[in-house]
């Protein structure tokens, strides 16, 4: 077995220190997504209009054969942070992604990175775009198969015509980061899907790209491999802090690594927010019939469901902690108060019956019972 | 009601003119330019006899050494070069050795020229829908058209001779190579492309690196297919003047020699063999990373 613990940070193991990304750095925009609608369809612009003046997705189909993937999608993603796309199949997700290279022509929109207009970039801009500023995870892996591993992870450094021994060098080096050394010279095919998709994020990784782009990247593997991609995922980002848009149709997998989360339902936003903001505050009926199963212990933060009443003693809990973990420190100390703090300094106070009650599954309006996992 | 009765045909003077004016206006054509188009092929008139001479110049015993060696280099196997030996000594021994090496020798240019112009046409056909639209239908009617029929104005503009007999077989040999090329490039992972595209790679990587690469396996069954199909041609090309194989069998359809015919025609069928068993070899050996077997 290949050591992957060594590799990304450990999620689930209770930590009193549990790091969390600094909250306070400024958040100005990497990728801003403005006003993007994708029509297909023999004429799409012309469908725009009837779009703008709100046709639903299902008009558009009968009236005038055209589907509407994407409608007014508006995102602006910070840097060097996770940006998570989320929804069910059909959604227009991939359909999202791709547009951020191109690989897909949005109909109309903008889509401004660094504050240059990815759409108004001629072939040339476009492929150094690609070769140096946004590089690609695939969901199903899309290696070269008749290349080795370590080929396939300096492909995208060969395509920059950089020296094979250098592109070689580099490869093994990003090939070492993901846990696979000792496959280097292994074809795509010998491999399991997991190690295929660490091959598939290396080649990514070794482009220094500070974008990474990863559609539905873990979706194919199996739940524990695909937990242990997140760590390592993680893990590197912790390190690495690119600038990442990731798809998924996994809600476990969103709250996890996202630090921000955009639903998107039949091709439009329904809400955007961290996590937590989701968890507390979901936007429509949709996005809480969505989350109505999640172990909530896991993304809640103590910070809020504290109340500001600072005790002389009890032990202390940081505002960033989730509250199952905010648990195991109460019952392991076995009181039922502790002290918040933030940047080591108390902040207020939580309670044993606000933590549950944060975990208690809030009532929703429908009449599916679900059952907790 | 004549009409019903009788098929409104041209009318026998009208057809008999509309005939002769073609066969009148190819005639023209082919006194005007058949000199030119004749030297257009010379060069590969030398390369084709240049071959055939050095392979029957050359001494027996080596040229089975080569094509023993080149047995292995492709297959890597004894029992094909064990087979390969047996054959070209059985082929010797029954007197067919110079027919033999007259046949190798225009099959290999026949097929060389089927890969130097197929590929290339595969490869636009397979970037070009239009191409396509264009190049199947003439694909279609250089498999199926009688070979005779092409063979008239062949004749008509070259005469009776090897670069004819080289045409003719290259008509007939070279759509599976086109066709294979074609399918090959069209059928690669659309999912590897879009990566090769997300990575920034021009067309040129596209297709050097992944399009092709990936297309390999079909475009040499498209190679293997063009060396049978050339194979086949041996005897029809003989007619118009081309040595080898082909000539003893024509011999024996015209006098009922039965051995005769069947010997050379085997001789036919263990060339199509080894042919066929080597370049299999070799391209299933070009597929090495479809080796399976999880690491770990």
């Amino acid at each position: 077995m290949l050591d992957f613990k060594s590799i990304g940070k450990v999620g689930t193991v209770p930590d009193n220190n549990v790091s969390t990304i600094d909250k306070d750095t400024t958040l100005d925009t990497k990728v801003a997504i403005r006003n993007l609608y994708k029509i297909f369809g023999s004429n799409p612009s012309a469908m725009v209009d009837r779009v703008e003046k709100g046709m639903s997705k299902k008009d558009l189909l009968e009236k005038h054969g055209h589907v509407l993937a994407l409608t007014d999608v508006n995102i602006d993603i910070p840097p060097r942070r996770i940006q998570v796309i989320m929804g069910l199949s059909g959604s227009g997700k991939s359909t999202l992604i791709r547009h951020v290279n191109r690989l897909i022509e949005p109909t109309t929109g903008e889509i401004v990175v660094d504050g240059q207009n990815v759409l108004e970039m001629n072939q040339n801009e476009l492929r150094e775009f690609r070769r140096h500023r946004a590089s690609m995870v695939f969901q199903r892996f899309a290696l070269l198969p008749h290349h080795t591993v370590a080929d396939n992870v300096a492909y995208g450094l060969t395509i920059q015509h950089i020296p094979k021994n250098e592109a070689l060098e580099s490869s093994h080096r990003w090939i070492d980061r993901v846990g696979l050394a000792g496959y280097e010279n292994h074809y795509p095919d010998q491999l399991s899907g997991g190690m295929q998709q660490r091959v598939g994020l290396a080649r990514a990784l070794a482009t220094d790209a500070e974008i990474l782009l990863m559609d539905e990247a873990f979706s194919a593997l199996d739940p524990l491999i695909r937990t242990d991609m997140q760590d390592i995922l993680l893990g590197l980002q912790d390190e690495l802090h690119k600038t990442i848009l990731f798809i998924t149709h996994d809600l476990d997998e969103a709250l996890r690594i996202g630090d921000n989360i955009a639903i998107l339902r039949d091709g439009a936003i329904v809400q955007k927010g961290t996590p937590q903001e989701i968890i507390l505050n979901p936007a429509d009926e949709y996005v809480s019939d969505f989350i109505k199963d999640i172990n909530r212990g896991r993304v809640v933060e103590v910070g809020s469901v504290m109340d500001d009443t600072k005790p002389e003693s009890g032990p202390t809990i940081d505002r960033f902690v989730v509250v199952d973990d905010a648990l195991q420190v109460l019952s392991k100390a076995g009181t039922k108060k502790a002290i918040v703090t933030e940047n080591e300094k108390p902040v207020g106070s939580v309670g044993l019956d606000a933590l549950i009650a944060a975990v208690a599954k809030p009532k929703v309006g429908t009449a599916r019972s679900g059952t907790y996992r | 009601m004549e009409w019903l009765d009788e098929f409104p045909t041209l009318g026998r003077q009208d057809l008999r003119d509309l005939k002769k004016a073609i066969d009148l206006s190819f005639r023209e054509f082919s006194r005007a330019y058949g000199d030119g188009i004749e030297t257009f092929f010379d060069p590969l008139l030398y390369f084709l006899v240049w071959l055939e001479k050095l392979l029957i110049n050359t001494p027996w015993p080596i040229i089975i050494f080569v094509v023993a060696v080149l047995a292995w280099i492709g297959a890597r196997s004894w029992i094909v070069v064990g087979g390969t030996i047996a054959c070209f000594l059985v082929i010797g021994y029954f007197g067919m050795w110079e027919d033999t090496m007259a046949t190798l020798a225009i099959i290999s240019v026949a097929t060389l020229l089927c890969i130097a112009v197929g590929i290339p046409l595969g490869i636009l056909m397979s970037r070009s829908s239009r191409a396509q639209a264009i190049v199947t239908p003439v694909l279609d009617v250089m498999q199926t058209i009688p070979s005779f029929v092409y063979l008239i104005p062949i004749i008509m503009l070259l005469g009776i001779g090897k670069v004819p007999g080289l045409l003719a077989v290259c008509i007939y040999a070279m759509p599976p190579i086109v066709r294979l090329t074609n399918l090959g490039i069209r059928l690669v992972d659309k999912e590897v492309l879009e990566a090769a595209e997300a990575f920034g790679a021009s067309d040129r990587q596209k297709l050097f690196g992944v399009q092709i690469p990936l297309a390999l396996p079909n475009i040499f069954a498209g190679v293997n297919q063009t060396i049978m199909m050339a194979l086949a041609m041996v005897v029809i090309a003989s007619m118009i003047g081309v040595p080898g194989l082909g000539r003893p069998v024509l011999r024996a359809i015209n006098n009922q020699y039965l051995a005769l015919g069947l010997m050379n025609g085997l001789a036919i069928v263990a060339l199509a063999i080894i042919f066929d068993r080597v370049s299999q070899k070799f391209g299933a050996r070009l597929q090495k990373h479809r080796e399976s077997g999880h690491g770990a």
